[in-house]
């Protein structure tokens, strides 16, 4: 009596679950896919052990100058030891950077906050307003017995976490509004709206920087200026809001006519279907790419060079330019690469997590 | 016949170069349910999305409960608080739970206090029988439950005037009685001026006051739901019943 009774169930069969199972799902399920798996792997055989050979195998520990780096080849740890702190605070003042470390470590831990749901309340404001302003003081000083150090001083980590933080806090809302403003029924104000957004995105960020740092002045009436960091800050707002609108846009789109009609049989005013109804979802929709934005707004702040300010890239070219340790560009460059790949990756993982708690039980 | 809560005067509508309301003329009484019905294309959907506005008619005069309906987007919105709709496919908000969606309007448009909109809206749901979903996504509600969701939502402002834009033809077979179940029960328990657009013949002979044939942006016949049913005095109503009564 082996037979299986009608609508009984039964376990998949085994070459399905278990490891054999998913080697073959995932790994060798065609062979196209087992040749680009093997191939995968024997690149990560070449690469691995080289990299661990360079960086930790090779290189002699205890080094502390050019010359005994040079000598043992692989990563020079000593470079790190000696510049590290230049690339990572410019020339700000040595004995006082503390203060930049400082002020890093609390606009960090302002935007890790501001990424945990359970602070989605208003006192989140509070928090940044706190943030903004022990931020201001301990990088200008000049109160509570710190000295004063002008921003043209500022340099590197600090620098490019300011650039893009207020980069993407106001490049975010401006976008947003640019993005309803093309889709609005008057035309004056969507004109307006798609004049800015094809004029921006038809001009590479680094002219925009180079605009706003010489051209700018020139407008400007005789003795009024703007500070040269403040005006590098508003051009990567400009930039990056442009983008953010026609991303926003797209998710616009994306939300059905029937949602904008039930929220028009309510009674309900533009803003508040805005606001409760529309961007919601059409935010939702865009986070992927509104992610891919800010990253990129992170990474594109070294472009900041190109008009002298002293962010992470530049302090990096600097640490090399050292007639004593010339020549150790790669320990230089690939010190801040982790630095930014560190940043980057987190946001990229931060957005991953966000669309799955977004996405639970809403399902249409 | 008392004062018409909706009244319709020669309202002409265009969709580019076609044609699709023809002159329309219509008077609801308060308290008046009314069924229209029609082949698709008739502009039977059009008409009653032109009475929120959701339509804007080119020509002519819409007047609601005494507010003609004009460009001006605080009358707009002032007759769209007195008028509920239902649609074809629901409409609902997915991102937000049932209760969510129905305390969303009373709250922001009529500025209730949220304690007293939830308990308004519970109540709805009571009424439509699905009180036990409040807390429920609406993608994780069968097309019956969405619908109910619906009515409730439109309720809960509290309208003196309900729309239905083919409330049950989007729904499985087994969901339309649950849903005319509960547009029954509306229409008997309430007061509500109600139109329905519809080809559930025997909701309109159980609860209409009116049933409206409209052909090509054309009301063509009009009349109460036995006369209408049992005895068309038009060509095209008569070949429209006989072939949706089989």
């Amino acid at each position: 009596m082996d037979q299986t009774l009608p609508g009984a169930d039964r376990l998949p069969p085994r070459t399905d679950t278990g490891v054999i199972g998913w080697l073959r799902t995932r790994l060798f399920s065609s062979p196209l896919n087992a040749i680009l798996t093997i191939l995968a792997l024997w690149l990560l055989l070449l690469a691995i052990p080289a990299l661990i050979d360079y960086l930790f195998i090779k290189p002699d520990f205890a080094a502390t100058t050019a010359a005994q780096c040079r000598e043992t080849g692989g990563y020079c740890w000593a470079f790190v030891r000696e510049k590290h702190r230049l690339i990572l605070f410019g020339i700000y003042p040595y004995d006082e950077q503390w203060r930049p470390l400082l002020a890093s470590v609390i606009l960090v831990a302002a935007i890790v906050c501001s990424c945990i749901r359970w602070f989605w309340k208003p006192f989140l404001g509070l928090l940044w307003a706190v943030a903004l302003v022990a931020v201001g003081v301990l990088m200008w000083g000049g109160v509570l017995g710190l000295s004063y150090v002008e921003n043209a001083k500022w340099g590197g980590l600090p620098l490019t976490l300011i650039l893009s933080t207020f980069g993407i806090a106001f490049a975010f809302p401006f976008g947003l509004l640019l993005a309803l403003g093309r889709r609005s029924h008057m035309p004056g104000v969507k004109a307006v709206c798609v004049v800015y957004i094809e004029l921006i995105r038809g001009v590479p960020l680094v002219s925009l920087l180079f605009m706003s740092s010489v051209m700018l002045p020139l407008f400007l009436p005789e003795g009024f200026s703007i500070d040269k960091l403040l005006r590098a800050q508003i051009a990567i707002i400009l930039f990056a809001a442009a983008y953010v609108a026609e991303t926003v846009r797209g998710g616009l789109q994306a939300i059905p006519k029937g949602q904008y009609e039930g929220a028009d049989s309510l009674g309900l005013g533009y803003w508040q279907q805005m606001r409760k109804i529309i961007l919601p979802q059409a935010l939702k929709i865009v986070i992927p790419p509104l992610v891919g934005i800010f990253i990129s707004l992170f990474k594109d702040t070294s472009l900041v060079v190109i008009i002298g300010i002293f962010d992470l890239t530049q302090a990096a070219k600097a640490a090399v330019s050292d007639a004593v340790w010339r020549g150790f560009s790669t320990e230089s460059y690939l010190f801040i690469s982790v630095i930014y790949f560190i940043f980057c990756y987190s946001i990229s993982r931060y957005s991953l997590s966000l669309e799955r708690q977004l996405d639970q039980g809403q399902h249409r | 016949m008392s004062e018409p809560i909706i009244r319709l005067k020669n309202v002409n509508k265009w969709y580019g170069q076609f044609h699709v309301l023809k002159d329309l003329n219509l008077d609801v009484a308060p308290s008046e349910r009314i069924v229209i019905c029609g082949p698709s294309g008739s502009g039977k959907s059009t008409m009653i999305r032109c009475i929120n506005r959701l339509e804007e008619h080119q020509e002519g005069q819409i007047i609601v409960d005494g507010t003609e309906l004009t460009n001006d987007l605080k009358q707009i919105e002032a007759i769209r608080r007195d008028v509920g709709m239902v649609f074809q496919h629901f409409n609902l908000f997915p991102h937000m739970t049932v209760l969510e969606n129905l305390t969303l309007g009373p709250v922001w448009v009529l500025k209730r206090p949220k304690a007293e909109a939830e308990a308004t809206a519970m109540k709805y749901l009571e009424r439509v029988r699905i009180p036990d979903q409040a807390n429920k996504f609406p993608g994780q509600l069968s097309g019956g439950q969405q619908q109910r969701v619906a009515i409730a939502r439109s309720l809960c402002m509290n309208p003196k005037i309900m729309l239905f834009d083919e409330p049950t033809s989007a729904l499985d077979p087994e969901m339309v009685k649950e849903v005319l179940d509960v547009m029954v029960e509306l229409a008997e328990e309430t007061g509500m001026t109600m139109l329905c657009v519809t080809h559930e013949m025997g909701f309109a002979r159980k609860v209409a006051d009116r049933v409206i044939f409209m052909d090509h942006g054309e009301i063509i016949e009009q009349n109460a739901p036995d006369a209408f049913f049992d005895n068309p005095q038009n060509e095209r109503t008569k070949l429209f019943l006989s072939q949706i009564l089989h």
